[in-house]
């Protein structure tokens, strides 16, 4: 940097294009300290009433995801990458619904991702501090500092992590510029769309639901809209017997 | 003393550029998989471990199985072992690089394996591991080298190996454990959540580790001209018998557990290596391959003790081997991860390129073997005419 202020000094560098690509930056990019959206402890809830309801649900909710963090669509299921999938039911909720009134939630597709558990085992076996768990509770990942061993896929009980088993951007079929690509060999998730919460958006999944099923927010302000919703509504978690402390929460 | 490595019989050197072979073919497929990536491999987002993990583990507990030499020797001066405990240290040496080949070519960015020592995780069980290893290689190694050094040269070992000795012993019970943690500690992978997979791993381990060093020994002996002495092959033998009940005993515990208390998440794993599970039944007959030639070896391993009969010994110890490589090699990891977080059975089976990549590791580890053993032997064989000369002098 130094050096090529000296040259622009000089007037040895074309400093053009340096000053031209610094005027593209549109100000939405340019985070501002008061625009982003701060919560103690992050929050979703996803209505399962709702999806139940939506019987010609198409998808929009993964579909945004996938846009929006560039995740690959790869044929072969072995080597698929998932942040925000539908997965039957009876997966998400194994041995919890009965066959009474459950059925129809064993059997239709609800909205899965990662939990960003307030206990997670995934981010504890982390050799190098690679994935890592932020004061607000969301489970960030860094894919530059992962060294690809999966421990934390072992580790994670709802199959919420992937990784790259091969190089995914040739299965991009349209690359969003404002999101980095992955590279191969390095475990990616969910982010709770840390990116856009930094510029005071929502969620691309909450924002893309027409149904408006799912809600986001602080579980710990007792006015925000999950707060409101988890303490009128009977919710369930995955897998709470592991003691992961999910804080995805399904309305049923 | 170095130089003993390189000097050997044309036999001795036919069988290191015999081993030349795996090593590149094994390189070859690496470097392809280094440049497409882990997908070459039969893994996916289910079966996220597969050979490479597996044959960590159990070479961790072949290295591991050096205490079973190195605590008699030391501790209650087993004289037996006396010709045996250098093999039993410098086998630890040479299964621990497997160990570490076997990890890094399991990495999706094995460039930046260093990260665990920048960016360090006192927290992680693997950050653990990396060390336990890592100081029992440099154990072994040191202790291993610096005895024969002092044999060499006809002089005591110095005092400050004594306490390093000591140290390799619960070291060596360390890192076995170390490595069933990495598994044991997470939760909802139900074949691996138990207080008894450390024991389970100890007790495979010092069946499988000294049944290999007795095969070595007889293997020497055969080939090499070096008798590592019948009375220390008994009792290493007289190991891998207990050793080996210990650990069908605990199996039959797993057992009675995960079908008597019915709970789905304990009981399914087993279910699925022997029984099968929704259709899939793959490991199944190698499950129960694996538990025959086990419950098998016992009556073979106690025969050989009673009968004198080396044959039966190699085949005794051979069943041991090629059984606990199965259940660790091939189940531990496929039963551990047959069944996802979302419920779905997966099977998993390595591709050829994946197999081959792991013969080759295991071809690197058997010349960094043959080389420490050439050291050994021609120290002893240097030893043992300088005795002979003696006797005769006297």
């Amino acid at each position: 940097m130094l050096k090529l202020s000296l040259l622009a000094a000089a007037g040895l560098a074309r400093t053009r294009p340096l000053f031209a690509s610094l005027a593209s930056v549109r100000p939405e990019d340019v985070l501002e300290p008061g625009a982003a959206l701060k919560a103690g402890r992050w929050a979703m809830v996803i209505d399962v009433r709702k999806c139940l309801a939506a019987t010609d649900c198409p998808d929009d909710c993964a579909r945004a995801c996938r846009s929006e963090h560039n995740v690959p669509e790869i044929g072969d299921t072995r080597h698929e990458v998932k942040w925000l999938w539908r997965e039957p039911g009876e997966h998400l909720f194994p041995g919890e619904l009965d066959q009474f009134r459950g059925g129809e939630l064993s059997r239709r597709r609800l909205p899965a991702l990662c939990n960003h558990c307030a206990n997670p085992p995934c981010t504890r076996v982390c050799p190098t501090g690679a994935t890592f768990s932020r004061p607000d509770g969301i489970v960030v990942m860094d894919p530059h500092r992962c060294i690809g061993c999966r421990f934390c896929m072992a580790a994670c009980p709802y199959g919420s992590r992937s990784f790259n088993w091969e190089d995914p951007r040739p299965h991009l079929k349209a690359v969003n510029p404002d999101y980095p690509t992955r590279t191969k060999g390095v475990v990616e998730k969910c982010t709770f769309c840390d990116e856009r919460l930094a510029k005071g958006r929502p969620p691309a999944c909450v924002e893309a639901c027409k149904y408006k099923a799912m809600s986001f927010g602080d579980l710990k302000d007792a006015k925000s809209p999950v707060a409101a919703l988890l303490r009128d509504n009977y919710s369930i978690r995955r897998k709470p017997e592991l003691g992961t402390q999910p804080a995805v929460y399904y309305v049923i | 003393m170095i130089e003993r490595a390189f000097i050997g019989r044309a036999r001795s050197q036919l069988w290191l550029a015999a081993l030349l072979i795996p090593i590149g073919v094994g390189l070859a497929c690496y470097l392809r998989q280094f440049e497409r990536g882990l997908a070459i491999t039969g893994m996916g987002r289910d079966v996220i471990w597969g050979f490479y993990v597996a044959q960590f583990t159990f070479l961790v507990g072949v290295a591991a199985s050096a205490v079973m030499v190195v605590a008699p020797f030391y501790l209650h001066q087993s004289r037996e072992f006396a010709r045996i405990v250098i093999l039993g240290e410098f086998l630890a040496v040479a299964a621990v690089l497997l160990c570490i080949l076997h990890i890094f070519v399991d990495l999706g960015q094995p460039a930046r394996v260093l990260n665990v020592l920048i960016h360090p995780a006192p927290g992680s069980v693997m950050f653990w591991d990396m060390v336990v290893l890592s100081g029992y290689l440099v154990l072994n190694l040191v202790i291993g080298w610096t005895c024969l050094d002092c044999e060499r040269n006809g002089a005591k070992p110095p005092g400050w190996v004594k306490p390093l000795i000591y140290l390799s012993i619960p070291w060596a019970v360390g890192i076995h454990t170390v490595t069933a943690f990495l598994y044991c500690g997470l939760p909802g992978r139900g074949l691996w959540l138990t207080a008894l997979l450390a024991p389970r791993f100890l007790s495979s381990a010092f069946a499988s580790g000294p049944a290999l060093l007795v095969l070595i020994c007889l293997a020497l002996k055969r080939f090499a001209g070096f008798d590592a002495g019948e009375a220390g092959l008994r009792k290493l033998t007289v190991t891998v018998a207990y050793a080996m009940a210990a650990n069908l005993f605990f199996i039959a515990l797993e057992f009675f557990t995960a079908f008597y208390s019915g709970i789905p998440g304990h009981r399914r794993d087993l279910q699925y290596l022997f029984f099968g599970l929704d259709g899939h039944t793959a490991m199944v007959p190698w499950m129960w391959t694996s538990l025959t030639l086990m419950a098998a070896s016992i009556p073979l391993l106690v025969a050989s003790l009673r009968r004198r009969s080396m044959r039966i010994l190699a085949v005794a110890c051979s069943l041991v081997f090629v059984s606990t490589w199965i259940d660790k090699g091939l189940g531990l990891i496929a039963g551990g991860l047959a069944v996802s977080p979302l419920e779905t059975v997966v099977d998993y089976a390595p591709t050829a390129p994946e197999v081959l990549i792991s013969v080759g590791i295991y071809a690197s580890g058997a010349l960094i073997l043959t080389l420490l053993y050439r050291i050994v032997l021609s120290v002893r064989s240097d030893a043992d005419h300088g005795s002979a000369a003696l006797g005769a002098d006297s």
